[in-house]
């Protein structure tokens, strides 16, 4: 599903040069469950901006299944994202001044959709998150779980394969962290392809697998590395032993 | 829920930030289309004005003195008639109306009348030659009888108001009013005038100047009365007032050197100052609607590109290409604009049928072609402004603009 070829980017800071990402190579296959667990300022977000196809690497290739992201013009990019890729943020970046329902529209909207249809397919995924008595609710009107949900449910407008999810627990509270990642498992069980950057060990255990970003770095060959004689899962293991 | 729509929630959203751009826009449509509104209709008043009172260009004998507009043509000096004819057959644009007159002095029941000979209508277009020119057809805005609401209609008679009758008879007067109740004379009577009786065939209306004491005839018969041969002493012409402001008079004095050519020079100068005026500052208003209205749209604009970062930024992972976003602030300035355009028309009209009879002592009426003018201006402004920032913000780096908030 998704490769990244000896994929490097730097940033200049204060005319130095920064390596947010070096070097990395990573496969990641269709249906697999990623979290990428490091800390502030390891890289994490850009790497998903990079898997994204919203930032060009310095060197490398990333392909997203039989495109070479960064060999498409912007606007190829805009287009792909549309049609296979699913955002979540940690501050769920829902537009402020438009209703729940009419936020899960967005994508649907840049689709070009009819807006019969629109409304009908926003109506069912606000629907499956929970929310069908907040459809005409603005997201200052929402709870920050609530936010996230309706935020989901945006994600899944175009039904992508492959969901970013960039913190998606971070301003949550446990209970209402437990419950997006309940929906996360589920939505993965329905084959889709799912990348996590986090730093809560915890929400990253619930992944199939993690990888620990250091300075740019993925640890190892980007393979879980299970902890032999525990019974947790691959990813908590290794979280557990990045801990 | 079409984009149209997100752009209509935002600027709701953030209506007060736009007012500032709205009303910049507003206030600067709205003051060009009152200038226009009035100007117009101070145009046609003054038009109005000049047909009403007739001739507007007088060509006399050189040695003549210009003491009272109306009796200007009661020289004793004289020019030969053939000056019509130069006239006529010059191609001088702007020559309306143009009436040949020879005046002289007569005697009825011991009081003194003036009696005037003119030349109908009917022998100037009966002479090929002088069909040539545009003479009688009255060209289109152009010193004709103008219609203008709320004032009072012009008299119809034609000699009153356009100096020139259709035909006259060799043996008919027209009376002036005074002359008519002195001498108890009505339509269809007759008179005697130096021994020779002349069939009355109107009484003119009354008009306040010496022509209320007048006697009208042929000016071939007065031509025979006085004895002098083909001689006039007063030509009066309904010039066209953009031709005068042109220069009309003094073409008219290359043509005939040997006369002297006067007009109505403070109503036309007047005229021209006015319309100067109105289109200096109408000029000086569009260039501050472009450059303020301009200046605070683009202000505006960057300032809401830099707010939405992370919005537009949002929209980019959702998918939206560079040209939805650009779409998005087009769209947003041609409603700013369509707004101010639409309301500075309105509020304009308003401001000119307030102020109009104040400023021009004319009454103003609201008019349709402002409308799209006004539109089509701050349209036009909204989005030359808009394009920058909207174009930066479809160049916006998506990561960027998501990892900075």
């Amino acid at each position: 599903m998704i490769a990244l070829q000896s994929v490097s980017k730097h940033f200049q800071h204060r005319g130095k040069p920064v390596a947010a990402l070096a070097n990395v190579t990573l496969d990641i296959a269709k249906g697999d469950f990623v979290a990428i667990i490091g800390p502030s300022g390891s890289g994490k977000s850009t790497f998903l901006h990079l898997v994204g196809g919203m930032l060009s690497p310095t060197e490398g290739k990333v392909r997203i299944e039989n495109d070479s992201l960064y060999d498409l013009t912007s606007d190829q990019r805009s287009a792909l994202r549309k049609k296979k890729i699913g955002f979540v943020f940690q501050t769920f970046n829902l537009v402020p001044y438009l209703t729940a329902l009419e936020n899960v529209q967005v994508p649907l909207v840049l689709a070009g959709l009819a807006e019969e249809e629109q409304q009908r397919r926003a109506e069912s995924l606000l629907g499956r998150v929970g929310l069908s008595d907040r459809l005409d609710h603005k997201p200052s009107e929402l709870s920050v779980g609530q936010q996230q949900r309706v935020a989901l449910a945006r994600m899944l407008a175009n039904d992508p394969a492959l969901i970013l999810a960039d913190e998606p627990t971070g301003n949550l509270d446990p209970e209402t962290s437990a419950s997006i990642m309940d929906f996360l498992v589920e939505l993965n069980g329905e084959g889709r392809t799912i990348v996590m950057v986090t730093h809560d060990l915890r929400v990253a255990g619930r992944a199939k697998r993690a990888l620990r970003l250091v300075n740019g770095s993925i640890q190892a060959d980007g393979q879980a590395r299970p902890m032999p004689g525990t019974s947790a899962s691959p990813a908590e293991q290794t979280a557990l032993s990045i801990n | 829920m079409k984009l149209q729509t997100l752009v209509w929630r935002e600027i709701f959203e953030r209506k007060n930030q736009l007012a500032t751009s709205f009303l910049a826009i507003l206030l600067g449509v709205s003051v060009i289309v009152a200038m226009k509104n009035i100007t117009f209709y101070s145009e046609k008043a003054v038009a109005y004005q000049l047909d009403a009172l007739g001739a507007n260009i007088l060509v006399l004998p050189k040695s003549a003195s210009l003491q009272d507009y109306y009796s200007a043509d009661m020289q004793n000096d004289e020019f030969p008639e053939e000056y019509v004819k130069r006239l006529t057959t010059s191609d001088l644009q702007g020559l309306d109306n143009l009436s040949p007159k020879f005046s002289i002095p007569v005697e009825v029941t011991g009081r003194r009348y003036i009696l005037t000979g003119i030349l109908p209508k009917n022998e100037f277009q009966a002479k090929a030659a002088w069909q040539s020119v545009s003479i009688f057809t009255r060209p289109e805005a152009c010193g004709v009888a103008v219609d203008v609401p709320g004032l009072a209609a012009p008299a119809k008679e034609p000699l009153v108001r356009k100096r020139v009758v259709q035909t006259l008879g060799t043996n008919e007067v027209l009376i002036g009013a005074d002359m008519a109740t002195a001498l108890k004379l009505t339509e269809g009577g007759t008179i005697q005038l130096m021994g020779r009786s002349f069939k009355v065939s109107a009484v003119l209306p009354q008009t306040g100047t010496v022509d209320d004491a007048r006697a009208f005839t042929h000016l071939h018969t007065v031509q025979q009365m006085a004895g002098k041969g083909a001689v006039v002493n007063a030509i009066e012409i309904v010039g066209c007032c953009q031709q005068i402001s042109q220069g009309l008079v003094q073409k008219i004095n290359q043509l005939l050197p040997d006369a002297k050519v006067a007009t109505i020079t403070q109503i036309v100068d007047t005229q021209i100052k006015t319309n100067r005026m109105m289109s200096r500052l109408s000029l000086l208003f569009l260039t501050i609607i472009v450059l303020v209205g301009g200046a605070s749209i683009a202000n505006y604009m960057f300032a809401n590109v830099f707010e939405r970062r992370r919005e537009i930024g949002t929209l980019m992972a959702l998918g939206a290409g560079s040209h939805v976003v650009l779409r998005m602030f087009l769209l947003k300035a041609v409603w700013l604009g369509l707004a101010g355009g639409v309301g500075g028309y309105v509020l304009g009209s308003a401001m000119a049928a307030i102020l109009g009879p104040r400023v021009a002592g004319v009454p103003v009426f609201p008019m349709l072609t402002p409308l799209f003018w006004a539109v089509g201006v701050a349209v036009l402004v909204c989005v030359v402004a808009t394009f920058l920032p909207a174009r930066r913000a479809a160049r916006l780096d998506p990561s960027a603009a998501l990892q900075e908030i």
